[in-house]
């Protein structure tokens, strides 16, 4: 019943933004275009946070794995198709050698260990600034586009897809599965299920979006930069798209981070207030609706 | 269906099971067997060791030494998650399910393979699931969620997906826990079905009194050990078993009559509780006159500690509780303990990096300087062992020490009542004597009220002026101390 209103919720607003290439500037068309990679990374984190019950304190890492692998690659000649691959391969590889160890860890451990290693990253990148352009950023040789309306169609498709996927997983056995073992990590063992692998199923997918994502990230900006794919802050605004969208929903993830993307934009005459009046509206839908954005329009349909 | 009869090899067969944690032992040397359509009963008191001889069957410990044969496939050590698939299929007395799911997507959980590529649920495990639901009474709440429950229903619904799993041997926790009697008998044979349907059945509770009527035959013990194995009759009439549970010979300290004055110290009136939807106390009455020293036996998950949070003003409830003839609805923990109740809580509440001093300091802290060092003074008397460890850290004393400053803690803030939650909890006989004295000395020398929570009544009778007996949120008994073996002591087996 919930699930099929999120559906709805997602189709209507899928059929929205199918028209805006109709009546809205090109200038919009790119925020919106950079605001579809941002619903993936936070769908992917739901689906560690909101079902696994893991909070990934460094989405970034898997981004960022994925990025500067395409980036570096696209940088010896590889065609672009491939690094696109090969990106999604190093963030699941990545993701792989931090979640095994990790995942051993109870509590806010697995956080903080994900954490770190994004700082980790960070100073890799910096330390080999000779290849990866350190803190100045890597230039692209390729580019997705150079047609906003062809960007932004390729985003919309990618952000749909993954979409579809990730919820299509979060509602079927193993998702429910996941929740179980997110939930009651002894109720679900004693069921028969091996908690362990599969969480480490969920960090795996989630890794392969988030790495996809970033890669298809910044060869739409031509750019890799640790400001725009790596950095903590990055980061931390993924997490809290999801949370504001509404965690263990997967649609919410991706409606909170197209909200963020286009708040900040919106409000960009506003200076340095915007971060700060976003920041500040972020808070307040955490602190009086726990259950994000969704969670408003869930109680707004329970109340009618 | 399998074939019940004790003839068959037996489906769960535990050989010297023996678990340490830290200098604890746990579980020693632990023999038992139990055969398809058998239902056995394992009772102790609280820290008796029995919920870690479940824990270890289902693998949520590794154990020392000994094995763990299901259906003659030896599991010990093996994870949880492989130990179920072996047939071992456990209800929790706490129902923790996924509240956006409904029940029968619940029980569905219980069906599923543990299998990464099962990502459409195909029809057999839907009609399954609604079949288990029928069986257990859910059939009329399958698309409700859990949330909208009554407990009975949850606990069915825990039921529910451990038959999802057809295991081979059953272990249930608690089976009658904060249930209705009539809920008790549905429960009960819901409970004996396994026996028809040919599975070992191991219950865990407190008492023999509670599973008598469905277990075949009982296993009882005490720290860790067994002391006594047979049927109920046998097993309630064993000397070390009436021991344990209401103490040998007990001893009654005679105490001159007191005058009671007008109204008590501390009145409690149709005081009710409930934890979500578990009624963790029903209309409990009890009062504690000034001076007086009272005691209420329970066993664990009784009620016990609940009144005493309800009195601490840490638990909501209804009812009326006054404190010197006003009522201490609406005021705040900290003005209930400033006002003289000093809770002594089971699990201590120490601070476990300071020293022995500094957490005495810090409950003398709204003492006048030379009030403090003489209540220190006295303290050390009473608790000499404590001024020998002054300055040690107060985690790295022994579980004895750490009672005594717990209780000492509690007397620095001067209280007129004191209220102890269980301190015998897993303490050597030797420690419980040093503190016996030490409450003995309280008694006879101080004005100071006590209200003493114990499941051990060797230890809760001798110092007490009364007693009250709590049982499954109901006070059920209070007399005399002296009256106690020959009145209550069959319902507390």
């Amino acid at each position: 019943m919930v699930a099929s209103r999120q559906l709805w919720i997602a189709f209507f607003g899928l059929a929205v933004l199918l028209t805006l290439p109709l009546w809205v500037s090109a200038y919009v068309l790119g925020v919106l275009t950079i605001a579809y990679y941002f619903g993936v990374f936070a769908m992917s984190w739901d689906l560690l946070f909101g079902f696994a019950n893991e909070v990934n304190f460094g989405p970034t890492f898997l981004i960022g794995s994925g990025a500067y692998a395409a980036g570096l690659l696209n940088a010896h000649g590889v065609p672009l198709w491939l690094c696109l691959i090969a990106g999604a391969a190093a963030a699941l590889l990545g993701g792989v050698v931090l979640a095994v160890p990790a995942l051993r860890l109870t509590g806010p451990y697995f956080g903080l260990s994900t954490l770190v290693a994004v700082l980790l990253l960070q100073q890799f990148i910096i330390v080999f600034a000779g290849s990866t352009g350190g803190e100045i950023g890597l230039t692209m040789n390729d580019i997705l586009s150079t047609e906003a309306i062809t960007n932004y169609w390729y985003a919309l498709a990618f952000m749909t897809v993954s979409g579809a996927i990730l919820f299509a997983l979060s509602r079927s056995p193993v998702g429910l599965i996941l929740q179980a073992s997110g939930q009651d990590r002894f109720g679900a063992s004693a069921l028969g299920f091996n908690v362990v692998k599969h969480k480490l199923a969920a960090f795996c997918i989630s890794a392969v979006f988030s790495g996809l994502a970033g890669a298809m990230l910044v060869f739409y900006l031509g750019t890799a930069s640790v400001g725009t794919v790596v950095d903590v802050s990055v980061g931390v605004q993924v997490i809290i798209a999801a949370v504001l969208g509404g965690r263990r929903t997967i649609v919410g993830a991706g409606i909170g981070a197209i909200f963020l993307i286009l708040a900040g934009e919106a409000l960009r005459p506003l200076g340095q207030l915007s971060t700060f009046v976003v920041s500040g509206v972020a808070l307040l839908v955490i602190l009086f609706s726990v259950d994000g954005l969704m969670g408003l329009l869930q109680r707004r349909r329970d109340e009618s | 269906m399998r074939a019940p009869g004790t003839a068959a090899a037996p489906l769960l067969e535990v050989q010297g099971l023996t678990k340490r944690f830290g200098g604890l032992v746990a579980a020693k040397n632990i023999t038992f067997q139990v055969r398809p359509g058998e239902i056995l009963g394992l009772i102790g008191p609280n820290g008796s060791g029995k919920s870690t001889v479940m824990q270890l069957i289902m693998g949520l410990h590794r154990p020392n030494a000994g094995s763990v044969h299901i259906a003659g496939v030896d599991v010990a050590g093996w994870p949880p998650h492989r130990i179920a698939r072996q047939g071992v299929g456990i209800v929790f007395q706490h129902s923790r399910p996924l509240h956006r799911q409904t029940v029968l997507e619940n029980i569905m959980l219980g069906l599923l393979p543990d299998n990464l590529l099962k990502v459409i649920t195909n029809r057999h495990v839907h009609d399954k699931a609604r079949q288990i639901a029928e069986r257990v009474g859910l059939g009329g709440v399958l698309n409700r969620k859990p949330s909208s429950l009554a407990f009975a229903d949850l606990r069915r619904m825990e039921l529910a997906k451990a038959i999802a799993r057809d295991p081979l041997v059953v272990l249930v926790d608690e089976p009658f826990a904060g249930l209705t009697s009539g809920e008790v008998a549905a429960f009960s044979r819901l409970i004996a079905e396994f026996r028809r349907d040919g599975r070992a059945v191991l219950l865990v509770d407190h008492n023999v009194k509670s599973i008598a009527a469905l277990a075949d035959r009982i296993f009882a013990m005490y720290l860790g050990e067994r002391i006594a194995e047979g049927t109920a009759e046998e097993v309630t009439g064993d000397p070390t078993v009436r021991r344990v549970y209401l103490g040998g010979g007990i001893d009654v300290a005679s105490r001159p009559a007191r005058t009671a004055r007008s109204t008590p110290l501390l009145e409690i009136q149709d005081v009710s509780v409930l934890y979500g939807k578990a009624q963790a106390l029903d209309r409990v009455a009890i009062h504690v006159d000034e001076g007086e020293f009272v005691s209420i036996v329970g066993l664990n998950g009784a009620g016990k500690t609940t009144l005493f949070n309800a009195i601490s003003g840490l638990v909501p409830y209804s009812g009326r509780i006054s404190w010197n003839g006003s009522d201490l609805r609406g005021r705040s923990p900290a003005a209930i303990a400033r006002g003289g109740i000093v809770q002594c809580p089971e699990t201590r509440e120490l601070f476990g990096d300071m020293s022995v001093r500094e957490n005495l300091d810090l409950a003398g802290q709204h003492l006048a300087a030379a009030q403090a060092a003489q209540q220190l003074k006295w303290l050390f008397d009473l608790f000499p062992r404590l001024r020998d460890r002054e300055r040690q850290i107060a985690r790295t004393l022994s579980g004895g020490e750490q009672q005594m400053l717990a209780i000492a803690r509690s007397l620095m803030m001067r209280p007129k009542l004191l209220i102890l939650d269980e301190p015998t909890l897993g303490l050597a006989p030797l420690i419980l004597e040093q503190i016996s004295n030490a409450l003995e000395q309280l008694r006879s020398n101080t004005p100071i009220t006590v209200l003493l929570g114990e499941q051990n009544v060797t230890f809760a009778l001798p110092h007490a002026d009364r007693i009250y007996v709590l049982e499954h949120a109901r006070i059920v008994w209070e007399g005399a101390p002296s009256r106690f073996a020959a009145e209550a002591a069959a319902t507390y087996l």
